[in-house]
């Protein structure tokens, strides 16, 4: 199929940066949506123009790297996909593809496609994780029992790959999907009582802090979520911050 | 608590309960509103009381005051601090694909219905407070439903009174099991809270439609 792309062009930060068409012709339609960049890329270097930059790394749907928000989506069409996974046969010839990075003012446009998303590491070293002595004298994690309910809450909460869709759809750009996700994931396991009121009221402050908007419930970040990241997480770290807050 | 209340959990939660008080005032509001559909006396009673009960005018009332004011206070204030987080725009935004107009346009449907209140409280709370407090005039039990029908005359008032209650309809169509969610629970994602949502969004507005117009078609 041939394409028309309407891709979002700029230098560095502090560059002011502009939305630039390009042609790309004879796209299989069994290409992943990466890999029509890379077509696309392969012909700006052959002409000697610069290829347009853009996040990526497993290309399994497992990293989190790719980015993009096509036609007006996060990580396009498609629903509990990253783009890497994003098919060319969800295009059809002639399409207009507009391809931009994430818009949020806590991740900040690199350059081109690609945005700094280190708001959300961050986000992780403020609270998003346990402390466990872990030099030689490893407990077995059998020991302590956990109901399967628990166990499979926790795991669908771990799901999250950290790669920032939910921002990006939030017409807020709250990051409480991912925050949630994350307090989720330990909230739910005995290991994680410990420092559970620590946890979400310094995870909470540094997400304030570092400018994310707030939540309105609108739901778009579960829609957009690849990972199927759901509402239930807000609401469990909603539950915690209250509780956190409520102990002192 | 202030700390709290700086956090944006804390502000949602804030939020959620002055919408929890505000919606359930609109149910007792309406109640005492279609009395007067067949009931003059009963409606001029409950007014009444309404107007003089030291509880509902010492207690309830500066509570629902500051439920109002601090429910559009903090919906302006979680705005601005919004648009700081998105304020380069996409050039293509499909919002439709994955959310409600009216989960995204809160705060519009919020301007409308506080447009409303601005005229609800010229019409309404200025002359009673002026009767009271100012004027002085001795209580007189029987002058309610005669102030409320000369109200819905003008053609003007009872369009602004349907055009506002849509507004919070759509308001209440996404507020409703939002603020469940926003208090931490997972109720409003149920199909019962929703249908329960649902009706109410669409009752309470409608509602206070059908006395706006019936008082217009009959006096
Ligand atoms: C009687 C009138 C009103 C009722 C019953 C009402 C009800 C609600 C409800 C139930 C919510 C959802 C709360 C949540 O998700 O936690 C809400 C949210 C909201 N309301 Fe109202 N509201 C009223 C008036 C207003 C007014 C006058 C404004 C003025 C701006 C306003 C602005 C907002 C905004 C901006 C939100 C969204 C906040 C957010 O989640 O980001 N509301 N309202
Ligand atoms: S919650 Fe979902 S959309 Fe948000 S960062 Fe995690 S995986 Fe990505
Ligand atoms: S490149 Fe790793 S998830 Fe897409």
């Amino acid at each position: 199929m041939n394409l028309t792309l309407k891709i979002w062009r700029q230098k560095d930060s502090n560059a002011k940066g502009q939305m630039v068409d390009y042609k790309v012709n004879d796209i299989s339609e069994h290409m992943s949506f990466l890999e029509m960049m890379d077509v696309l890329n392969e012909q700006l270097v052959n002409s000697g123009e610069e290829p347009v930059a853009f996040d990526h790394d497993c290309r399994e749907g497992i990293c989190g790297m790719c980015s993009l928000y096509i036609n007006g989506e996060a990580h396009g069409p498609d629903r509990g996909i990253t783009t890497c996974q994003l098919h060319m046969r969800m295009f059809n010839d002639g399409d207009t593809i507009t391809i931009e990075p994430w818009r949020a003012s806590p991740f900040p446009v690199i350059k081109d496609l690609i945005v700094d998303r280190m708001a959300f590491e961050r986000i992780q070293q403020a609270g998003g994780y346990i402390s466990v002595n872990t030099s030689g004298n490893t407990q077995d994690a059998n020991s302590l029992p956990i109901s399967k309910h628990a166990a499979d809450e926790a795991m669908d909460a771990a799901a999250c790959i950290g790669c920032g869709a939910c921002v990006a759809s939030c017409k807020n750009s709250s990051a409480m999907l991912f925050v949630g996700a994350k307090v989720s994931q330990y909230a739910l396991l005995p290991q994680g009582q410990v420092e559970a009121a620590d946890r979400v009221k310094n995870m909470v402050a540094q997400m304030d802090l570092e400018g994310f908007g707030n939540c309105t419930n609108t739901g778009a970040c579960e829609v957009e979520c690849p990972k199927g990241i759901t509402l239930e997480s807000i609401a469990r770290m909603n539950r915690e911050f209250v509780k956190a807050n409520v102990k002192g | 608590m202030s700390g709290f209340l700086k956090s944006s959990i804390g502000r949602k939660i804030a939020m959620a309960l002055s919408a929890f008080f505000l919606m359930f005032f609109l149910i007792i509001h309406l109640a005492v509103n279609i009395t007067s559909i067949f009931s003059p006396d009963l409606f001029n009673e409950l007014s009444h009381f309404m107007g003089t009960n030291p509880l509902v005018q010492f207690a309830l009332q500066p509570v629902l005051v500051f439920g109002v004011v601090f429910h559009f206070v903090m919906g302006f204030v979680l705005e601005l601090k919004n648009r700081k987080a998105t304020i380069v725009k996409y050039v293509q935004d499909n919002g439709a694909a994955n959310s409600t107009w009216m989960s995204r346009n809160m705060i519009y449907s919020g301007i409308a219905i506080l447009a409303f209140i601005v005229l609800h409280f010229i019409d309404f709370w200025i002359p009673e407070l002026n009767h009271k407090y100012i004027v002085g005039m001795p209580e007189d039990p029987t002058r309610y439903f005669g102030e409320l029908q000369h109200k819905f005359v003008p053609v003007w008032r009872v369009i602004a009174y349907v055009v506002a209650f849509i507004f919070l309809g759509l308001h209440l169509a996404h507020g409703f099991t939002s603020a469940f969610q926003s208090m931490g629970s997972t109720a409003g994602r149920k199909k019962t809270l929703q249908q329960i949502g649902k009706a109410y969004s669409v009752i309470i507005p409608l509602g206070f439609i059908i006395v706006a117009v019936f008082h217009f078609l009959n006096h």
